[in-house]
């Protein structure tokens, strides 16, 4: 065992941090109250830092690393609330794409790693529980493709997406794992309607809306019908990443709770003083530490391929939803009024994590999932 | 001791419905569907406010003599819960609920005279001038002065966190008129208008994007020292009066019902594999544990009406309702936002503005989940924090 960083990701970690440094985009989130372009000038820089090539292989320029230095990276993005779609177009998109036909991977992989290629995993729809056993909208297969009918919801980066990795039903029916396929698309594609909105979190989204969009049987991303293990796969990896981020958002929750309780002063002294207050930041401490760990457990057991690391997933994204919950309550709370207020970064940082625990299933769900694969 | 509803009340109850169905407006509904605050859209809620002040039903709390209604405790308690049900949007309470009875009970005949009938027609639509940015929970640190000049104060300072100061013509403030001795000896309760020379709003933003709070700048501000209520530097006095009412004023069970029973619509709605989220036994537990608690408060703030109605001072239990009411509140808000999964992540506040023209997208009932617990969560900081709260129990209930 051992948890030190080797020097990859030392460097990594190191070029990470001094970037965020450099970029904290607080200010960025006061400012856009609107739907904004992608921030492409972020992403260039992104491309040029060699952190769009992080989880793929050598041979279509990637570095070849895996979701540890994913983890590595995203925590200090997290400490920045640096709001680029990394998760979306790089852990989602390109875990999809490192699973596409071999002549894809070929040319959108490089696009990806160059910065000139943005993604979204359509998955969520309205009204319907996540899960992949629950994805209702449907894909009918005919002798020459796949037809597409139907709307998904809350797609993240959808807005700003060049291409969509759909999950639809090809077979089956609602709470089978068999029937469920995914299908990449152009997202001007005719027949695809989008409707770009806000998130909670100052990022963006879109429903995507699909109307007889044809695509071929090449457009799918592993078997007909035999999608969910892929599905779950990338979705393992994307919950990583979100948690990732999300522990660097709660350090700073924690480290900016504790300066403005040493600071602000009522009845005579810092309100720091109260043991009320002293033990309240304690326990967000306590919580936030055992997110680091869990974080930690699901991210060395699923690069060790272990067979508990799904487990350890879930149980990690549970850990993310009421830790967090908590540490934004209590954060916002010992701020007082100033809590409330767009103009302070914890607010910012307080909706990221809030809205964490709404992607792909909340903390109940996940729980009820390690439950459910005990029997 | 029973739950027995006499006649004469179930006939009451029939009239206030018979009144709220042919006079609440399509626009008014509509507003009070997307409150996602304790503060309601403004031009609503006073349309509003006119119409129940028509029918003599806008301060129904208030001696008749002032213009109240003489109901009973049990019937003000039946109007509230009906107004709720309806989802009518809440009155915005700084005039009505707060500077009202505190000039009711401490304000001079003239003044009584000049302020209460305006604060019934809103003509005067008031704000409260209390927290300054270095005195929140320690209130009677307050630092804005007035310093005497003939028949006038002189007022320099800020206040901070004025509910709608940015819409109001009128505000009830705390200022410091002795510097010297205890801090709540030295202060004093004064009635401004927000149109004097000298005074500075500037709106600020909050967690949902709604500049609801503001930040008002006192400079040189001239106040006749006709507009003082009670003695100089007896403020406090009328303060403590004013924080009661605040606290142990409202019933927060009627609105949490109503919050719960959409809810469980809301999760009617969501499709799971097996069954609905309704049917979803962990959603359920959480349902559960809620109506619960709502239940035990419904019941405790009808045993400090029980009180109120014979002449007894509920006290420090009015602490107690704030505590609870707010906690369920904002338990409530986030148990919606779990119901709604990933539909609470979509922003789009611009749909929550009465009169908007885009219609929203996705589910209509999903749009004010988020903001409502973004919003929600100042409900423990506001009107005395939730910490003080507990301290005044243990002060003065537990004798710590």
């Amino acid at each position: 065992m051992n948890f030190q960083m080797n020097d990859e990701q030392q460097m990594l970690a190191d070029s990470a941090r001094s970037f965020v440094r450099a970029n904290s985009n607080v200010e960025k989130h006061r400012q856009n109250k609107q739907l904004v372009e992608l921030d492409s000038a972020t992403w260039q820089q992104f491309a040029e830092l060699g952190w769009l090539a992080v989880p793929f292989e050598e041979k279509h320029g990637g570095l070849g690393l895996g979701v540890t230095e994913t983890m590595v990276l995203l925590e200090s993005l997290g400490e920045g609330l640096i709001m680029v779609p990394y998760i979306a177009t790089v852990v989602m998109g390109g875990g999809f794409l490192r699973h596409a036909h071999e002549l894809v991977q070929d040319e959108k992989i490089p696009a990806l790693i160059e910065g000139k290629l943005q993604l979204a995993f359509a998955a969520e729809e309205y009204e319907r529980v996540f899960s992949l056993e629950n994805i209702a909208m449907a894909g009918e297969v005919q002798d020459n493709g796949i037809v597409l009918n139907g709307s998904k919801a809350c797609v993240l980066n959808g807005d700003h997406a060049d291409l969509l990795v759909v999950l639809v039903r090809t077979d089956g029916a609602v709470g089978d794992r068999h029937g469920l396929s995914l299908v990449l698309v152009e997202a001007n594609a005719e027949g695809i309607e989008r409707l770009p909105h806000r998130t909670v979190d100052g990022r963006q989204g879109a429903e995507v809306r699909f109307s007889n969009v044809r695509v071929p049987h090449e457009a799918l991303i592993g078997e007909l019908n035999l999608a969910a293990d892929i599905a779950e796969g990338v979705l393992q990896e994307a919950l990583l990443a979100i948690s990732a981020e999300c522990v660097g958002c709660l350090s700073v929750l924690l480290e900016q709770t504790v300066e403005y309780s040493k600071t602000r002063q009522q009845f005579g002294v810092p309100i720091g003083k109260f043991q009320t207050l002293q033990h309240r930041m304690t326990d967000m401490f306590i919580a936030m530490e055992q997110t680091r760990s869990l974080l930690l457990a699901a991210t060395l057991k699923t690069t060790a391929g272990h067979k508990d690391a799904p487990r350890a997933v879930h149980a990690m994204k549970a850990q993310l939803g009421r830790a967090g919950r908590k540490i934004v309550q209590e954060a916002i709370q010992i701020h007082g009024g100033m809590g409330m207020t767009d103009e302070m970064a914890v607010g910012h940082y307080a909706k990221r994590v809030t809205a964490a625990d709404g992607m792909f299933g909340n903390a109940d769900r996940h729980l009820m999932a390690m439950a459910a694969a005990v029997s | 001791m029973d739950l027995q509803i006499a006649e004469s009340e179930k006939f009451f109850r029939d009239e206030v419905r018979t009144f709220l169905a042919e006079n609440l407006t399509d626009d008014i509904r509509r507003a009070g569907k997307l409150v996602t605050s304790v503060f309601s859209p403004v031009e609503e809620a006073m349309a509003w406010q006119k119409i129940l002040h028509k029918q003599g039903w806008a301060a129904p709390h208030w001696p008749e003599a002032f213009g109240g209604t003489g109901w009973s405790v049990s019937q003000r308690a039946i109007f509230a819960e009906e107004l709720v049900r309806a989802e009518t949007p809440p009155l915005v309470p700084m005039g009505l609920l707060m500077c009202g009875p505190c000039l009711i009970g401490y304000g001079t005949e003239q003044q009584k005279a000049e302020y209460l009938p305006k604060i019934l027609s809103g003509e005067h639509f008031w704000c409260q001038g209390y927290s300054e940015p270095g005195s929140g929970s320690d209130l009677a640190s307050l630092k804005t002065f007035a310093e005497k000049d003939g028949d006038d104060y002189i007022i320099n300072g800020t206040k901070i966190w004025t509910t709608y100061a940015h819409h109001a013509n009128r505000m009830f403030a705390l200022v410091r008129t002795k510097k010297d001795g205890k801090p709540q000896q030295g202060i004093t309760f004064l009635l401004l208008d927000m149109k004097s020379a000298g005074i500075t709003v500037e709106p600020i933003v909050g967690l949902d994007e709604v500049p609801e709070q503001c930040q008002v700048w006192f400079d040189n501000v001239r106040v006749p020292q006709a507009n003082r209520v009670g003695q100089e530097n007896d403020g406090w006095t009328v303060a403590k009066y004013l924080l009661m009412f605040e606290r142990g004023g409202q019933a927060y069970a009627p609105g949490l019902n109503v919050l719960l029973e959409k809810i469980r619509v809301m999760a009617g709605k969501q499709q799971g594999t097996h069954g609905t989220l309704k049917d979803d036994p962990v959603w359920q537990y959480k349902m559960a544990a809620l109506e619960a608690d709502i239940l035990a408060l419904e019941f405790t703030e009808m045993r400090i009406k029980s009180a109120l109605s014979s002449g007894k001072d509920p006290g420090a239990l009015a602490s107690m309702t704030k505590i609870l009411g707010t906690e369920l509140l904002q338990k409530a808000t986030e148990l919606r936002i779990e119901t709604l999964g990933a539909q609470a992540l979509i922003w789009q506040p611009q749909a929550l503005v009465p009169g908007a023209e885009q219609p929203p997208l996705g589910p209509e009932y999903a749009m004010t989940g988020m903001p409502h617990y973004l919003n929600s969560r100042a409900c423990s900081i506001y009107g005395g924090s939730n910490e003080v709260q507990r301290g005044i129990i243990a002060k003065a209930v537990l004798g710590l």
